[in-house]
């Protein structure tokens, strides 16, 4: 077999001869200034003539503290360094590379050794996995983002990567690929969280010339962005997924939908699709199983109801993405009118796991009607930000608290907004309710694609439902009305009461359009659509109660509603909203309490964010 | 059509080649329309009127539908644009962190409105819903780069870094 000798030949060393510097280059890490750090080590390597191998990652998850350098020498463990700047990096040369000695300022962790690596730890660093915000993390998914060089398929490989791929198309038939993924309980990551099992299964019963497999990559949600991590991180997972998906509906070609605004992303499943064709993974006659397919990369052109099946079907026909009645399912009639299994990145990048691993401990993990682990984009209020992986059933406060680390600048927690547009915002009494797909419709939220807001006590919960209402209603796509119009007047009413034009007939009237806009609209994002709002006034109805009676916005964000002024017993004279004010409109010194001058403040709000003691109101 | 086709000859500073050639690699593949607005969008900058009806002639598609998708998409404009694209994201993460005051100092800063471009064609201003570096927010996108963890004191430099 072809597949046998390439990868045994090319396996790559994890641990490496050489000196090894990881550099974090997701769009996180080079947002953060990766490129200036790594241009320094580039230059530092040159004049000090050291010999080392550089090697870009992708996202670790840890992006409050990018940008993340790693350095393994030969013989001892990887060492994480964090917020990386280009002036430390002759200092990590001076006293790591070439003594051995840790940079203590600097360091985050250390890796534990590699089974039987029998790698030299460094003493007094803590280790990666016993880090607090990895201590409840389950990293089944995001095992290899970070660690690996996502542009070589030979590190996939060398970490396990195509085995699976290759236990299917040798010794598994189709309709035992599909029973093995139902028997899992693998079901959606993109937000309706149907099972996967079945989705193929049915798709698998139609015959026809042609059949599509699709990966839904056009991560649209506000405040996700797993999907674009795992495609940056780990692309060849998501493909392995997608070959074992083709083959179990006998899939004749597939496409990618990714946004155009994940530029990195697309160049790396480009240059993963070159690789696995390269080494036999894809194209004709895969590993010599006689199975032949084909994937494509087609780029999303910013429409977020793309994220709909029908509608990303349409567009990847070349049509204006607009969502269709069902039925026909996709899986009878979807691309072209063929077949079409679509998934999203992450289930993809699920099933090379279950497959190596088996179902039956896939479904040890998570709770009982949801298996598995989920990875969250953790944003926000929230002290460390980052791309989290648990098991299905964690606590929202194991997230926030644990993982999180809390709200920063001694606020509170106030709540956390799940699942997007189409997703609610949970109140602090909800801190303890487990994350799984049933618990989450209960509580009137929903999974979403799985991104994860937290705010604090100085965010507006009405001026929250308005922000997602704009949302809806900028991308609603216009085909039926109950979305169209019932967004845009739904949001009329919320902007009215964020102006302190509010009724006292507003609120029975926006209860009432949510039920509508619910119940009539055509597909899953019209129907979703009043989540935030509904949310919202399940759990903060007062404060919608206070912007309509008392004309008051209890957190000062709707700047109609502000009337800025110090409070001088809690003014500890720190002169923050001096410094920060734009327009020069507060007065105040180290021995005088700060006072606003209300006919120069522009209400800009910024004096009230920058208070670290909340003494303006 | 022919004769809009016959005005773009005699108009010297426009040059089809390139739509032409972007054509040639498409024609042939199904539902390319996407794709070959995107590439002749890259080449031009936009999409201009005369490219559409040459397009629609080639790919036997009518201007109506042509137009139809490239207003469905917020990724299409049929304006000139800036030299450099920024994006301002007011994506959730980003809107909880002060995105309003972003896009409010770049509007003040450029002197343009969202969705306008400077006097000098140097930069067109927009908001995007989510671009994804949520853990950075608030962030603006400036062609395919990301500025992170901005304020509405650091996002000036970003600019006036790009213009020297």
């Amino acid at each position: 077999m072809i597949l046998d000798e390439r990868s045994e030949g090319s396996k790559v060393n994890v641990t490496p001869p050489t000196t090894r510097i990881m550099v974090g280059m997701g769009t996180c890490g080079i947002g953060a200034g990766a490129r200036g750090v790594l241009k320094s080590i580039e230059s530092e390597l040159a004049r000090q003539q050291i010999q080392a191998e550089i090697v870009h990652t992708g996202c670790i998850g840890l992006c409050s503290y990018e940008v993340l350098v790693d350095i393994i020498i030969p013989g001892r463990t990887r060492v994480t360094y964090k917020n990386v700047k280009p002036q430390i990096v002759p200092l990590l040369f001076e006293d790591h590379i070439k003594k051995g000695e840790i940079v203590k300022n600097h360091v985050l962790s250390q890796m534990a050794a590699e089974e039987g690596g029998g790698e030299e730890p460094y003493p007094s660093v803590p280790f990666f996995d016993e880090l607090n915000i990895n201590k409840s993390q389950h990293k089944q998914i995001l095992r290899n983002c970070g660690h690996i060089d996502p542009d070589s398929i030979d590190e996939y490989i060398a970490r396990g990567g195509y085995e699976a791929l290759k236990k299917v198309l040798k010794t598994m038939s189709p309709e035992q690929v599909i029973s093995e993924i139902s028997k899992s309980g693998l079901r959606g990551r993109g937000g309706g969280g149907f099972s996967t099992g079945d989705k193929w299964a049915s798709c698998a019963k139609y015959s026809a010339d042609e059949k599509f497999v699709i990966c839904n990559a056009d991560e649209g949600d506000p405040g996700a962005f797993m999907d674009r991590s795992l495609m940056e991180g780990d692309p060849h997972a998501v493909l392995e997924g997608m070959i074992i998906c083709g083959y179990a509906i006998r899939a004749t070609s597939g496409y990618i939908y990714i946004r155009a605004e994940y530029p990195l992303a697309v160049k790396r499943i480009k240059h993963t699709i070159e690789q696995a064709k390269k080494y036999g993974f894809l194209g004709e006659n895969i590993l010599g199983s006689g199975y032949k397919l084909d994937i494509y990369i087609k780029e999303g052109a910013g429409a977020f109801v793309c994220g709909e099946s029908t509608a990303l079907q349409y567009s990847i026909e070349g049509k204006r993405g607009m969502p269709r009645t069902r039925p026909p399912q996709s899986v009878e009639a979807g691309l072209w009118d063929k077949p079409t299994v679509l998934n999203n990145v992450e289930t993809f990048a699920n099933v090379p796991p279950i497959i190596n691993k088996g179902a039956g401990w896939y479904s040890q993990i998570g709770t009982d009607k949801s298996k598995g682990t989920k990875i969250f984009s953790l944003t926000g209020k929230i002290k460390h930000p980052g791309l989290v992986e648990v098991p299905m059933g964690t606590t929202i406060r194991q997230i926030v608290f644990d993982i999180g680390g809390g709200i920063p600048r001694k606020r509170r927690f106030k709540a956390v907004q799940i699942g997007g547009p189409s997703g609610g915002c949970l109140p602090e009494s909800l801190l303890d309710s487990p994350i799984d797909y049933e618990s989450l419709l209960g509580v009137g939220a929903m999974m979403g694609s799985g991104s994860f807001v937290v705010v604090d006590d100085g965010t507006c919960m009405v001026e929250l439902a308005r922000f997602f209402m704009d949302f809806c209603a900028r991308e609603s796509c216009g085909k039926c009305p109950p979305c169209r119009i019932g967004t845009t007047l739904m949001l009329d009413i919320l902007t009215r009461i964020t102006q302190g034009k509010g009724e006292e007939s507003d609120i029975a009237m926006l209860e009432e359009m949510c039920g509508e806009v619910k119940t009539m609209s055509l597909c899953g994002l019209g129907q979703s659509a009043p989540n935030p709002i509904k949310s919202t006034l399940r759990y903060f109805k007062d404060e919608y109660v206070t912007h309509i009676r008392d004309k008051i916005c209890p957190t000062a964000t709707c700047v109609a509603l502000h009337r800025y002024e110090v409070i001088p017993d809690k003014c500890t004279k720190c002169q923050a909203c001096i410094r920060n004010c734009p327009v020069k409109a507060i007065s105040g010194s180290r021995t005088e309490v700060a006072f606003i001058d209300k006919a120069k403040c522009v209400k800009c709000n910024l004096c009230y964010e920058k208070c670290n003691f909340m003494a303006i109101k | 059509m022919g004769e809009i086709n016959t005005n773009v000859a005699e108009d010297e500073t426009f040059d089809l080649s390139k739509a032409e050639s972007i054509l040639e690699k498409y024609k042939h593949i199904r539902g390319s329309l996407i794709p070959v607005l995107q590439a002749i969008q890259f080449e031009y900058g936009y999409l201009p009127e005369k490219v559409i009806d040459f397009v629609s002639g080639e790919l036997n598609i009518s201007v109506n539908e042509i137009i139809g998708v490239a207003t469905f998409y917020a990724q299409f404009h049929l304006q000139q644009r800036g030299k450099h694209i920024i994006k301002a994201c007011s994506g959730t993460a980003c809107h909880v962190k002060g995105a309003k005051q972003i896009v409010e100092k770049l509007s003040e800063k450029l002197e343009v409105h969202v969705g306008d471009t400077t006097k000098d064609k140097l930069f067109t201003l927009e908001e995007v819903a989510c671009l994804g570096a949520c853990s950075l927010a608030p962030v603006i996108m400036v062609d395919e780069d990301v500025y992170g963890q901005l304020s509405h004191n650091t996002v000036g430099n970003v600019i006036d870094g790009i213009k020297s």
